[in-house]
């Protein structure tokens, strides 16, 4: 014990002597958290609307306050041709315009109803598809008002309610995702490093050589990392419920454990790719792309998993983000407990188990 | 006298590669023993057998008492380490080196202290013992390192060319260090591509493609193969 405890101390002073590396340690998650918690958003918030309003009556002046008030759009401009729609969409002065046929304060009380026309900017598909659907629930929800007014025909009501994020905030997905991330990234890679550093200085050979047992090396080497990605998951966690708003619906003591949990399989991973690699470039280019992009692309926290092709949804399910992340937002947005998510737990427990069988496995080989 | 090591038909074989064919040699207790040959003749498989880092494929392998192949934890906690590759943590203080080491091999706190007391004193660097490894000279570093590998009064120490790449007087202060050491009942097993230090030994084998060409003191090798030098003998059963 006071061997592993020298072992530990000496590791610990390795990290804490590195003070670049300490910086990047601790500065990276919170960097990346902040990006990706304000980047990686699909919600609209002001964006540039044009109105072409031919009916000038009261029905769409009140269309457009609506529209104003919504808080997603900002009217930009108002026109009074086409031509000049064309020059702003030209010019990127608006992402949307609005058409509004004229006399729509009569035809809306027709039963043909009143006719807008949106038109968007689909040079970006994505942000076009969100505008449209955005403004057309405005535009409904206004035709709804209108409508009940006069003649309360009974149109069936569609009463939509989203259940655990109401406000469809995207870093309830980002923050999850960035923490399965982040954390990977730094238990496996800083792991892999500081083992691959070893085997390239040859100290690990002079480790190997004394009383040390290989499992004491293995277990000094990562216990200063498991509490440095400890302390990066909490930091992570505050950033998250302070700047994003981020709730703790469940019990904090599974949160905790879960991202033990996928601290020490990450770790596992490291240890993996430390007996594969023997440099610690290979040990840096293994964890990055092996990790990084995969996690990023296929764990679900940008793309959703459900519209990838088939294939990829079968790679996504040997990535273990994936269930770190789904555990994160049972526990924190839903609430749920262990009854809820044992099944992620499960998974990431074999593979913890796996990672270090298979280090154990390779380096019998090596000794051999 | 004792037998320190004792090698017997040891094997081993990489696939069909046969790095140490059937080896049989033993080191006696107390004496420098010089472990020669070119690149690649199979010093260094032999020598991680023998610290118990690589099973032999067949062969018995008896180091301080014990067999590597059954018992090597009683052989690793027996013996000192010292390779030209590592030469201590760098960014460690000496005396961080020597505690870390020290504590491994199950020093008590009071026997590190005093021996690294009586160590740096030696070297005189007892008032320098707090800078980083990274600051002193190799030649430094290697001298540090080979007390750190025998602060623990192992019986055998093992040295892999301990002496490459430093300057002829700090090799000659280093070979002095190993006599001292030599004098206090440590056996020294030592490899090195330098002839005149293998002049330094008692006994040298030289071994070429795997197998064991001459064993004996080096002023009975250059008699039996009519040379001048360790080096002219070198030549002569490496170029065979």
């Amino acid at each position: 014990m006071k061997t592993f405890i020298a072992f530990v101390y000496k590791e610990t002073l390795h990290i804490l002597r590195d003070y670049r590396t300490i910086m990047v340690l601790f500065l990276m998650p919170v960097a990346q958290i902040l990006i990706f918690g304000f980047v990686v958003t699909t919600e609209v918030k002001n964006a540039s609307i044009g109105i072409w309003d031919q009916s000038k009556d009261n029905a769409s002046l009140q269309l457009i306050q609506k529209i104003e008030s919504s808080g997603y759009f900002n009217v930009e401009n108002y026109f009074i041709n086409k031509q000049q729609i064309d020059a702003a969409f030209k010019s990127r002065e608006i992402a949307l315009a609005l058409v509004i046929e004229s006399d729509m304060g009569a035809k809306i009380m027709q039963p043909g109803g009143a006719s807008v026309q949106l038109l968007a900017d689909a040079s970006d598909a994505n942000t076009a598809q969100i505008l449209v659907n955005y403004c057309s629930a405005v535009i409904s929800d206004f035709e709804f008002q209108q409508r009940l007014l006069p003649n309360n025909k009974s149109i069936p009501q569609v009463e939509v309610r989203m259940l655990y994020n109401p406000y469809l905030k995207g870093v309830y997905m980002t923050i999850p995702g960035t923490m399965a991330m982040v954390l990977i990234l730094i238990s496996a890679m800083m792991t892999s490093l500081s083992i691959t550093r070893e085997k390239e200085k040859g100290s690990l050979e002079v480790l190997l050589i004394s009383p040390l047992q290989p499992h004491q090396i293995i277990l000094g080497k990562v216990a200063p990392y498991v509490v440095l990605s400890m302390i990066n998951a909490v930091s992570i966690v505050v950033m998250g419920i302070f700047v994003f708003d981020m709730p703790v619906v469940g019990s904090w003591f599974w949160l905790f454990f879960i991202n033990l949990l996928y601290i020490l399989l990450s770790l596992g991973l490291g240890i993996f790719i430390s007996t594969l690699a023997n440099s610690q470039m290979v040990a840096m280019f293994a964890s990055m792309f092996g990790l990084l992009l995969p996690t990023i692309l296929l764990s679900g926290f940008i793309f959703p998993i459900e519209n990838m092709p088939v294939p990829l949804q079968v790679l996504s399910h040997l990535l273990p983000p994936r269930y770190y992340v789904e555990a994160v937002k049972i526990v924190m947005i839903r609430g749920g407990g262990f009854l809820y998510m044992w099944q992620e737990m499960l998974v990431m427990t074999v593979f913890l188990v796996l990672f270090l069988g298979l280090s154990i496995k390779k380096f019998e080989i090596r000794m051999k | 006298m004792d037998k320190i090591i004792e090698v017997n038909n040891l094997v081993k074989k990489f696939g069909s590669f046969v790095a140490n064919d059937n080896l049989t040699f033993h080191v006696e207790k107390g004496e420098i023993f010089g472990f020669l040959g070119a690149n690649g003749a199979g010093k260094t498989t032999a020598m991680k057998i023998l610290c118990g880092l690589s099973k032999p494929t067949s062969g018995r392998v008896m180091v301080a008492g014990n067999d590597v192949a059954l018992n090597p934890e009683k052989v690793k906690s027996s013996i000192g380490y010292m390779s030209q590759k590592f030469s201590l943590y760098d960014d460690l203080s000496v005396v961080e080196n020597l505690r870390l080491f020290g504590t491994i091999y199950r020093l008590s706190r009071r026997q590190i202290q005093d021996r690294t007391r009586q160590t740096l004193s030696r070297l005189n660097l007892y008032a320098e013992r707090n800078r980083l490894i990274n600051t002193f000279s190799l030649g430094w570093k290697q001298k540090l390192a080979f007390s750190s590998a025998i602060l623990h009064r192992p019986r055998l120490v093992f040295l892999d060319e301990p002496t490459s790449g430093v300057d002829p007087v700090t090799r000659r202060q280093f070979w002095e260090m190993i006599y001292e050491a030599v004098a206090d009942g440590i056996t020294v097993f030592v490899t090195t591509h330098y002839m005149d230090e293998a002049e330094y030994c008692n006994r040298v084998t030289m071994m070429v493609d795997g197998k064991i060409e001459a064993l004996d003191s080096p002023s009975a090798l250059k008699q039996q193969y009519g040379v001048e030098t360790m080096n002219d003998l070198f030549v002569k059963l490496a170029r065979k």
